[in-house]
């Protein structure tokens, strides 16, 4: 049932018989988790697009200094891609009941994410010895920000995946570790995205100056 | 799979919903203090709020005895006035509103009013409680910091709020905002839970469509509340960066008492776009609940259908649209493209349409229906007054050419405190008076009650309504003391020293509400299951208060929408959402 129509139903009907409306009980058969999992990256997509939003907003200044290029997170993303390529087998092969698979490509994804934070850190401190640091500077202080806080989410992931590994040893109750491997790899692409967006646009050349020219804001 | 009934009278089985796994606990720690049970957690969300709130009220009364009696009390000096102005400010729409409607009757009427035995994930439910209170502590405990809390202004507006010579602007203003954080996040876990709930636990039969108004004006509230609080968040990241390590996000080049700060480049207008993005869906985050919960107190008192349910839930979801549209009508002094201000004076007074279409369903309600003047109803006609006197101002305020002279005045104040603070609160007291029987078992008093809304609702006029008037005067907001002005005569001050009277005593009479909850948790009236003769299904548990787990062994199916009162021909002027078609008595006594 469309949401339009649920939202024009007669509610004060009941004449028509319970099993009419017991049968469109239109909560889908989507488990509660991943709904809740849904929400919350909406929650995320609106705290980075609004970074993104005031990140643009300061740059459309006439004081604006951008940050020098950091050849580095070209590597750090390449890695996260890897990081999300792994999880992704790692889902696939649970779907097909091969969990050696599954264990290779949640440790894959795993061991990937712990590269590319220690990746971000190095990116910090490159930065940071650099002639052009300076803390006032807005897009050298947004960049720390914006990476930590894309950083912080994906320690919290790696706080799931830890207890989904800790749990695909041994006896396992395969239908919760199914879901366990598909929230983690959904989390995963979505951080993913949200990191080619960052650094697409904020990261890797002047590419959000560019689209605020086009949109005749800069 | 799915049940079909071969005729009307059918009755189906009971819920396939998924059972949520309830931890049952043994001890009076588990049961009472980490709860998992929605219920306790609302209590616990409950207390703490109004324990809070009453802080604020306090905070509120000294402010007024320095603008009523100024000069009078030598505790009261500048910077204490602000810094009780800021606290007051956030504590009520934080602390105590959000807290209240969201946390505290969303928690406990979600899960009743859907037919769940629990919020969906318990677990991160009591830490959702545990971590509003860690914010809570938080920032009480700026009271006692060196400097004390902060006194920047309820909106933190930088650069003052983190500059030398605030109030606060050490530590004060360090905790305010980490605190701000920790209830974001706090509330986060909270509301992924509301609305999941609401989606994915509805009992057997209950579509979207039978959902009470109450559950529909907190479930989108929750819904705004996780799409604007992340603005705050991020305002309150950057802003305890600029303050604690010197960045500048929002600071520019400041030159301070002589001295050129280390801050160059921020942009101030930049928070107030983050705080306002936040702030205006706000509003709606503490009005959407009140008009859901005012939709149902109103038509289980007169007895009738809500009128328009259809276009109830329609306005609450144009409201939480256009609510995030508004949000620069707060900012028309900073300053903007006339264009921009134009938009948003479009929007704000779009927004107004919604609004009305409800406020006009709630009289055509009461409208021929069979009105109880109870104290519920009391609260609940209170609100529909209040909200309309507050709402017209708001109309005045939206336009651009009006606002400018009056923004700064005690016009706005009124203005927002009739339509966000007494509103409001006018609809937490009919709520408690309403569903205080549900959660004890036994009713308030009724005199008592009566006494206390009479004395609020008049004397929160007495207080509003010659702040109006001080506002066209222009007598400024947030000023210490008016000094020698030519423009506001003498007699501002005596309208002042009456607001504040009024203000002692409308304060005074709430401690008759809160002897009130206490007697009547002993000594009131034994409820029953049902007092009020209301359809949904809170008050169709087999157990009243309800135990954990809500509806005994079986959960309850539905088979109507929440309004059916005063049906025509049927033996009781109501039908219970669980009363399948053929279970209603009629006054032929056969079956329809």
């Amino acid at each position: 049932m469309s949401i339009f129509h649920q939202l024009t139903v007669k509610p004060w009907v009941t004449a028509r018989g319970a099993g009419e409306y017991l049968r469109d009980r239109d909560t889908s058969s989507r488990p509660a988790t991943k709904l809740a999992l849904r929400v919350f990256l909406a929650v995320v997509a609106v705290l980075f697009m609004l970074l993104v939003i005031a990140y643009g907003n300061r740059m459309a200044y006439e004081d604006w200094r951008p940050t020098p290029q950091l050849r580095l997170l070209w590597a750090n993303t390449f890695v996260l891609i890897l990081s999300s390529i792994a999880l992704q087998w790692a889902q696939f092969s649970v779907r097909r009941g091969r969990m050696d698979g599954m264990r290779v490509g949640l440790l894959a994804g795993g061991a990937f994410t712990v590269v590319f934070l220690i990746g971000q850190v190095l990116a910090w401190r490159q930065l940071g010895t650099m002639v052009y640091f300076e803390l006032t500077n807005p897009a050298i202080a947004f960049f720390y920000l914006i990476t930590g806080l894309h950083g912080l989410h994906l320690l919290g992931g790696l706080v799931a995946w830890g207890r989904t590994v800790a749990k695909v040893w041994g006896d396992f109750d395969r239908a919760e570790i199914r879901q366990s491997v598909e929230l983690c790899t959904l989390y995963w692409h979505f951080l993913l995205l949200v990191w080619l967006i960052l650094f697409g646009l904020l990261f890797s050349g002047n590419n959000l100056d560019i689209l605020l020219k086009i949109c005749g804001i800069r | 799979m799915a049940y079909v009934a071969h005729d009307e009278s059918a009755h189906a089985p009971p819920a396939e919903v998924e059972e949520v796994e309830l931890y049952h606990p043994k001890t009076f720690i588990g049961k009472y203090i980490w709860s998992q049970d929605a219920k306790v957690i609302a209590i616990q969300y409950s207390i703490t709020a109004i324990a809070v709130g009453l802080v604020a009220l306090v905070l509120s009364g000294i402010m007024r005895l320095q603008l009523g009696f100024p000069n009078t009390f030598s505790f009261i000096d500048p910077s204490n006035y602000l810094q009780f102005v800021t606290m007051h400010g956030m504590i009520m729409v934080i602390y105590l509103l959000t807290a209240l409607f969201l946390g505290g009757f969303g928690n406990y009427l979600i899960p009743l009013m859907v037919g769940a035995r629990d919020m969906v994930f318990p677990y991160v439910n009591m830490v959702s409680y545990w971590v509003y209170l860690f914010a809570v502590l938080l920032l009480m405990a700026s009271f006692f910091v060196p400097g004390g809390p902060t006194g920047a202004g309820w909106t933190l507006y930088p650069p003052q709020a983190i500059l030398p010579g605030t109030p606060g602007a050490t530590w004060g203003v360090i905790l305010m905002l980490v605190s701000l954080a920790f209830f974001i996040i706090g509330f986060t876990m909270g509301g992924l839970n509301y609305v999941v709930t609401v989606l994915q636990a509805r009992t057997r039969g209950m579509t979207m469509m039978r959902l009470p108004l109450t559950v529909w004006g907190i479930f989108m509230a929750t819904v705004l509340a996780l799409l604007a609080f992340p603005a705050l968040f991020v305002s309150a990241v950057m802003m305890t960066l600029d303050s604690l390590l010197g960045t500048s996000f929002f600071m520019p080049a400041v030159v301070s008492m002589g001295q050129k700060l280390d801050h160059e480049g921020g942009s101030p207008i930049l928070f107030q776009h983050l705080f306002w993005f936040f702030g205006h869906p706000e509003v709606y985050i503490v009005a959407l609940p009140a008009f859901g919960i005012v939709s149902d107190l109103i038509s289980v008192h007169a007895r009738k259908n809500i009128f328009g349910y259809r276009m109830m839930v329609w306005a609450i979801l144009a409201i939480g649209g256009l609510s995030f549209v508004v949000w620069a009508h707060h900012m028309y002094v900073s300053g903007m493209n006339p264009y921009f201000g134009f938009f948003f004076a479009t929007t704000t007074l779009i927004i107004a349409v919604p609004t009305a279409l409800k406020v006009y369903n709630w009289v055509l309600t009461l409208w021929r229906g069979d009105i109880h003047l109870t104290v519920p109803m009391l609260f609940a006609i209170g609100f529909v007054f209040t909200f309309i006197n507050g709402g017209l101002t708001g109309l005045y305020l939206g336009n651009v050419t009006v606002d400018l002279p009056l923004s700064d005045t005690y016009f706005v104040v009124a203005h927002f405190h009739m339509v966000m603070a007494v509103s409001p609160v006018l609809v937490v007291f009919g709520a408690i008076y309403h569903w205080y029987p549900k959660i004890t078992g036994r009713m308030l008093n009724d005199t008592m009650g009566k006494f206390h809304f009479w004395f609020t609702f008049l004397g929160s006029y007495a207080i509003y309504l010659p702040m109006h008037y001080l506002g066209f005067l222009g007598v400024p907001r947030r000023y210490y003391a008016l000094g020698n002005t030519d423009f506001i005569p003498e007699s501002a001050q005596s309208l002042n020293a009456a607001i504040t009277i009024a203000v002692l005593i409308v304060g005074t009479v709430q401690l008759v509400f809160l002897y009130n909850l206490v007697w009547s948790y002993f000594k009131g009236k034994r409820s029953g299951g049902n007092p009020w003769g209301a359809t949904t299904l809170e008050w169709q548990t087999p157990d009243t208060p309800p135990k954990h787990g809500n509806f005994g062994p079986k959960l309850p199916v539905v088979y109507r929408w929440a309004y059916d009162y005063s049906v025509p021909g049927v033996d009781q002027d109501f039908i219970p959402q669980n009363v399948p078609p053929g279970g209603v008595a009629t006054r032929k006594s056969n079956k329809t």
